[in-house]
This record gives C-alpha cells, sequence and structure tokens, in this order.
C-alpha cells in the first residue's frame, strides 16, 4: 500500500459519459503511483467505459482525466506515453509472430530497437512463450494470446497499466504468471488499475478496491474499510467475518435499497 | 405442414430460413428502412438494365441459329457458368471450413449427410437465384423481341447452377484428398478466382495474339475461328440450343446437370461430415516465421506501414480476393508486349489508359478497406501515443505504395511506347486510386479483416460510389489520352460523385 504522501498516477474528477443512458455518471476516483486498484461492480456499472476513457479510446462528456499530472483530455498522446491498454479480448495480430508483433509495438510507443528487443526477450521468458516466440499467433491459446497482448503492453514499461477483465478466459497457470507479472510491475513502482469479476483476485491483490454502480463510485478503499462501510455482514445477513463477495453484494445492495 | 426432424427436409426450412435472413441482413444492414431503399434501388437496376439490355441485344433476338450465333451465345454461357463455377467454389469451401452451427449439428444424432445435401442444394439455388436479377433482363428483351423460344435461358439458369454446384463439390473434395485439408481451403479460393476470370481472359489475350484487338468478340466472329469449330449439329451447341429455346437440348441439359447433382450429392455428401470434422481439427497456425534478424528502427509511421504490407503478404485468403482484380491486368499487359513488337500500337494503347486507371481504383479501395476499417487491434492503434491523423496517414500510405508498387513497371512499359499514355495513366491511377482510399476513410468503420467479403455491407453508398468514381476516371482518361477536351465532361461527372460521397459520408470525428 502507498503513503497517502505518494505521487498520484491516475485523477479523474467529474467524469461524465452517456450512451443512451448514463454510462459513468460524475464518477471521481484517484489512483496513486505504484498502487494496485481494483475497481468493481456489477454488469453494465461503468467500469469498462471510464478504463476506457482514461485510455483515450472514449472522449467524456464532462469531467477531467490526469495521468501523473498530464491532462489527458488536452494531450492525449503525452498521456498515452505513459499508459497500456488490455482488454479482455486480446489485441494481437494473428498474422504476426509475438516477436513482430512485440517489435511493432514498440515501433509505435517509439522504444529504441535494441531495449525493445532485449525487453521483448524478457517479457517473452516471464510469460513462458520463449518457444512460441517465432510462431504466428493464430494457433495460439485464449491464455496465449492474452500473456502476448500483456507483454505488448509491457514493452514500453508504462507507468500506469489498465486492465479490462485481463483474466478472463484464462487457466489457472496462465492466470497466475500474469498476476505475478502485475505484481513485479507494482513493486518496481508502476500502476496498476484493473476490473475484475474474480472477487478473490481484487482480495488477494488490490491496495485498495473502489465498487463502481450506475456510472457512480459507490465504496473506496481497503477490503477492511469496505467491510466496515458494508456494516461487516456476511452473505447471511449477520455480522461476522464477510468475504469480499458478501461487502461487494451488500454495498451494492445499499444503493439499491435506498433506490 | 411440419416435417420430421432431423430430416432433409426439415433441415432445407432451417437453412433457407437462415440464408433468408442472412440475405436481408447482408442488404438492409439490419435496418428496416434501408431494405426499402436497397429493395427500390434494385426494381430500378433492374428496369435499367431492360434497357441496357434492349440497346445491346435487342437486334439479335430474331437470329436465325447459325455456327456464329452458337459460338457467341456458348462463350456467353460458358462464361456466366465458370462465373458460377467460382461463386460455387467459395460456397463449398465456406461450408467445410466455416464452424458456426455445424459443432452443433455434428455433434447431434442426426444424419450429418442430410444436412449436407441440403447445403450442396441450396449452394445451387443460391447461384440460380443470384444470377435471375442480371440475366434476366436480357432474357425478357429476347421473349419480347424473339418469342417465347427464349424462355428456355431461365431453365438453362437453373441447369447451369446445378451443374456449377456439381462441379466446384467434385473440386473441393479431390483438392482436399489431394493437397490436404490444411491448403484446400487456400487453393480452391485461388482456382475459384482463376476460374472466374480465366474464360475472359483467355478470349482477350487469345484476341489480342490473333488480331491485336482487346475485344473478345473479334475472335468469336474471326472466320478462322468459325473454320475450326464443330458443324452446327454437334452437341458442343446444345447449351446454346437450350438458351435458343430448343426444347429438345434444353431438356437434355437440364436433365444432365440435375442428374450430375444428384450423383455428387449420393457420393460426397456422406463424406462432407468426415471433411467438415478434420478440416476443424486442423491446428489453424503453427506457421514459424524463422528469423535472425533484429528489431529495426522505425518511426511510428513505418512500424503501422510494415505491418500493413506484412498481414496482407501472409494473408493467402486476402490475396486471393484481391488477385481477381490482378487477373485483369493481363490482356492489357499482353497488349502492352505486343505493342513493342509492332512499334506502331499508340491508338490500341487507348484501351490500356482505362483498363489500368479502373483496376488501380478497385484495387485501392479494397486495400483502403483492409487497412483503414479491417483493423484487428484497434484498441491498440488508438491507446498508442501517435495522433489519430498520423495513423490515417501512415495507412494510407501503405495502400498508396502497394498500388504504385503493381502499377508502376506497366506505366513505365507504356512509356516506352507512348509518353503521352503513359501521363494520362499515371495521373487517372493516382486520381482513381486516391479518391476510392478517401471514399473508404469517409465510411470506414470498425471490422476485422476476415469480414473483407462482405466488406460492402456496411455501406452500400461507398461500394457504389467507389465503382462509379473508378469508371469516371477511367472514362476521363481514356477520353484525355485520345487528347479530347471532352475528358472535362467524365472528369466533372467523377468529381461530383466524389464530392457528393464526401457529403453524403458520416463525420469522423477524430478524422
Amino acid at each position: 500500500m502507498q503513503p497517502a504522501s505518494a505521487p498520484l498516477a491516475l485523477e479523474l474528477a467529474g467524469l461524465v459519459k452517456r450512451f443512451d443512458r448514463p454510462a459513468v455518471d460524475g464518477l471521481d476516483l484517484s489512483v496513486r503511483a505504484g498502487e494496485f486498484y481494483a475497481l468493481l461492480g456489477p454488469n453494465g456499472a461503468g467500469k469498462t467505459t471510464t478504463l476506457r476513457m482514461i485510455a483515450g479510446l472514449l472522449r467524456p462528456d464532462a469531467g477531467s482525466i490526469r495521468v501523473a499530472d498530464i491532462d489527458a483530455l488536452a494531450d492525449p498522446v503525452a498521456a498515452k506515453r505513459l499508459m497500456a491498454w488490455i482488454s479482455d479480448e486480446p489485441m494481437i495480430y494473428d498474422k504476426l509472430t509475438p516477436l513482430e508483433y512485440l517489435e511493432f509495438v514498440s515501433g509505435l510507443w517509439g522504444v529504441t530497437p535494441a531495449l525493445a528487443e532485449m525487453r521483448a526477450r524478457d517479457l517473452l521468458g516471464w510469460l513462458d512463450l520463449t518457444a512460441n516466440a517465432h510462431e504466428r499467433c493464430e494457433g495460439f491459446s485464449k491464455g496465449m494470446r492474452q500473456k502476448v497482448a500483456l507483454a505488448g503492453a509491457l514493452i514500453h514499461e508504462p507507468r500506469l497499466i489498465i486492465l479490462d477483465e485481463p483474466l478472463t478466459g484464462l487457466d489457472a497457470g496462465s492466470a497466475r504468471q500474469v498476476k505475478n507479472v502485475l505484481r513485479e510491475r507494482v513493486r518496481c513502482g508502476g500502476t496498476v488499475i484493473m476490473t475484475t469479476h474474480i472477487l478473490e483476485v481484487a482480495e488477494r491483490m488490490a491496495d485498495r478496491i473502489g465498487v463502481i454502480g450506475r456510472g457512480k463510485l459507490i465504496a473506496e478503499g481497503t477490503l477492511e474499510e469496505l467491510r466496515l462501510q458494508a456494516g461487516g455482514k456476511n452473505a447471511a445477513g449477520s455480522v461476522g467475518a464477510a468475504t469480499l463477495e458478501d461487502t461487494f453484494l451488500a454495498l451494492l445492495a445499499e444503493p439499491a435499497e435506498a433506490a | 405442414m411440419i416435417a420430421q426432424p432431423g430430416t432433409a427436409v426439415w433441415f432445407a426450412r432451417h437453412e433457407w430460413r437462415l440464408a433468408w435472413r442472412d440475405w436481408i441482413g447482408m442488404m438492409s444492414g439490419g435496418k428496416r428502412k434501408r431494405l426499402h431503399r436497397v429493395i427500390a434501388a434494385v426494381a430500378l437496376f433492374v428496369v435499367f438494365m431492360h434497357f441496357v439490355a434492349y440497346w445491346m441485344i435487342g437486334r439479335f433476338a430474331g437470329t436465325a441459329p447459325d455456327q456464329a450465333t452458337f459460338a457467341a451465345v456458348t462463350a456467353s454461357v460458358l462464361m456466366s457458368w465458370l462465373l458460377m463455377v467460382s461463386q460455387a467454389m467459395e460456397s463449398t469451401t465456406r461450408a467445410l471450413y466455416a464452424r458456426s452451427d455445424l459443432d452443433l449439428i455434428l455433434a447431434s444424432p442426426v444424419a450429418a449427410e442430410n444436412v449436407f445435401a441440403v447445403r450442396i442444394v441450396t449452394v445451387a439455388a443460391s447461384l440460380a437465384l443470384m444470377a435471375l436479377p442480371l440475366a434476366a433482363p436480357f432474357i425478357d428483351i429476347l421473349i419480347a423481341r424473339g418469342g417465347w423460344r427464349w424462355l428456355g435461358a431461365y431453365a438453362l439458369i437453373v441447369a447451369m447452377g446445378a451443374a456449377a454446384t456439381a462441379l466446384a463439390v467434385a473440386l473441393s473434395v479431390v483438392l482436399f484428398r489431394v493437397v490436404g485439408p490444411k491448403r484446400t481451403r487456400f487453393v480452391a479460393q485461388v482456382l475459384a478466382a482463376v476460374i472466374g476470370a480465366a474464360f475472359v481472359i483467355g478470349l482477350q489475350v487469345a484476341a489480342i495474339l490473333s488480331s491485336g484487338s482487346i475485344s473478345r468478340t473479334s475472335l468469336l466472329q474471326s472466320q478462322t475461328f468459325l473454320a475450326r469449330l464443330p458443324d452446327a449439329a454437334s452437341l458442343a451447341w446444345w447449351p446454346a440450343r437450350a438458351a435458343l429455346g430448343d426444347l429438345t437440348a434444353l431438356a437434355g441439359v437440364l436433365a444432365l446437370s440435375l442428374a450430375l447433382l444428384l450423383a455428387t450429392i449420393v457420393l460426397v455428401a456422406p463424406r462432407f461430415g468426415e471433411y467438415a470434422i478434420v478440416a476443424s481439427g486442423l491446428q489453424a497456425g503453427v506457421v514459424v516465421q524463422r528469423r535472425a534478424r533484429s528489431f529495426h528502427r522505425r518511426t511510428q509511421q513505418q512500424a503501422l506501414r510494415v505491418k500493413e504490407w506484412m498481414l496482407l503478404w501472409r494473408d493467402p485468403w486476402l490475396v486471393s480476393q484481391t488477385l481477381m482484380q490482378m487477373l485483369y491486368l493481363i490482356p492489357p499487359a499482353v497488349l502492352l508486349w505486343r505493342s513493342f513488337d509492332d512499334g506502331h500500337g499508340a491508338y490500341q494503347l487507348l484501351v490500356l489508359v482505362p483498363v489500368l486507371v479502373m483496376a488501380a481504383g478497385q484495387l485501392a479501395g479494397g486495400l483502403a478497406w483492409l487497412a483503414i476499417s479491417g483493423e484487428d487491434a484497434p484498441d491498440l492503434v488508438a491507446s498508442a501515443p501517435i495522433p489519430p491523423r498520423f495513423v490515417v496517414r501512415a495507412k494510407i500510405e501503405a495502400v498508396l505504395g502497394l498500388v504504385a508498387a503493381v502499377f508502376a513497371p506497366l506505366v513505365v512499359a507504356l512509356a516506352f511506347v507512348s509518353p503521352w499514355h503513359a501521363l494520362i495513366t499515371g495521373l487517372g491511377i493516382v486520381v482513381a486510386a486516391t479518391a476510392a482510399t478517401s471514399i473508404q476513410l469517409w465510411f470506414r468503420t470498425q471490422a476485422k479483416r476476415s469480414q473483407f467479403r462482405r466488406r460492402q455491407v456496411s455501406s452500400r453508398l461507398a461500394t457504389f460510389a467507389e465503382a462509379f468514381s473508378s469508371i469516371g476516371w477511367a472514362a476521363t482518361a481514356a477520353v484525355a489520352a485520345a487528347s479530347l477536351p471532352l475528358a472535362i465532361v467524365p472528369g466533372v461527372l467523377a468529381f461530383l460523385v466524389v464530392a457528393g460521397t464526401w457529403l453524403m459520408s458520416p463525420r469522423q470525428p477524430h478524422a
């Protein structure tokens, strides 16, 4: 957990995005450098829309996004230099090999060839893809594709990594490799903001957890703080050792009851 | 009547319902209003084609069937039939390799041969149905001008669809056994492109070599050619006789075609399930790209351009899709080569100019869709620290670079024969390719490269605009090459097509 004095890696203020209805509705959120932040919420809560706005893939209707002191809406290119985006659907090219893909991505982020090649070989090694480095991605499993995408996201050593459900569909081994790489990035001072439906992952990995519902931040804090906010109730509704699942469901139930 | 589940009739209802909804979806893009507009446009097109047909063939309706008529009709029938075979091969390959509902059907306890028999019949039926709107205006005019005997041409279309499907299925199965399931898809698609274009191109090349003209009719009408043909009583003319209303010939051709289709179904359908299972078991690609080289130093735009070229080069399916357009460049190339020989082909070269300009426009349109709309990792590119306009610029450069690489050798060769024609052709290629690329840019959408075959679905307007723009610039170049000030007329029309398309295009926020 990062001290409160750590600089902000990401700051969202009054973020709004409407489609047919408000998807994100005045969202305020701050994540400190070196923090692992998990964003939880039910389907349609606005998690992906929020992350896509941060990554510069959607333009908000109102509000501001600051990435390490850069106004991401005024200077998106400067902000994108510091970030990497990974969605649940791996963004790779079937006809390229992992090494060629990493060469392309490093070209987009302007990483020098020698450095990029060294990092590429390290990343492929960490992710257990060295044996497949020269094979076209078209025959890869979902897990392998996601690992190639993750290597692409890390090749330019981003300060902020944004992940939307990165573990969906991965087997236990691949999921562990991805989690280890992310932990290592945080240990080295990187910041990770991730959405997930696997509450256990958030519980084990995140320094802080934000719960979002109907486009608004409902609750935020460490697991303990969230338990307190939810009144420490477990699944049966009685006070006890509530899991994150109990806490999550209790937090979501409150606004619905209030409505 | 409700058919027993699992029977061929039951599957036929299921397949045709899906095919119908698929067709409606393709025509309307999911919008009911658009469907009405498409129906109105097709109706207008069919009416317009009746006038075209009247102008083109009205005077031949009463022609007495002689050897020259048989030759001309046979050539038309053969050309159309080969196009049908090409289309049928596409459909058959898809039936083998596209998974969609095959896993469900093959895992169910029903006889798989029923579904494959229905699918083969569906291919034949859809071929005939697709050919009808194109052929109907010509047949109607012939009926109106020459009498009911021409009605047989409609039945001939059904026979052609059946025979084309039988041949395509047989060819696909032979390929599956000879080259193996892994290569069949690619080989079949290339073969389909070659078959579709081969006859027209063959006739044009033969005409150029024999008479120095690119017109295929010149060969069919030449006395030398006619003298070598079988006599009028030959069975070889039965398809032509069938088209001309000879009921005996029609019955014979129809019976033979349907028998071929039936035999194919009986022989092949029971094995098709096994082939489909083998095809589904293929490892999509353990293709190893061995290389010793290191990473290259590239700017962001260079990285994007190289990526586009690499993806295109490595996708044989996309190459086969563009191959058709490239094949049509063979006759102009032969004409050019022949002009070197006789040294005075400047007048004939006039015909080269529009062909090259038109081909450049069409090629650029296809490539532009792939590069601009067919981006498989749109989020990756959009999240990279590069302004969107640079991304678009790099992709346009990739497209125009490829067009230049294909056409520059032909223009340079043309410059040795006639610098004036080369200049006009070069300018025409630049303008046509730029216009086609611009149209794809204005109507860009987000799609997978694998959706290339159905790219017209996203915007019919862009598809038609691209075609009319290419035709307009080709006409402008042709007239300009003859040094006629009249070139301004098609030039202005082509410009209006492009400008009108721009006005009607959806505004892109990050252009």
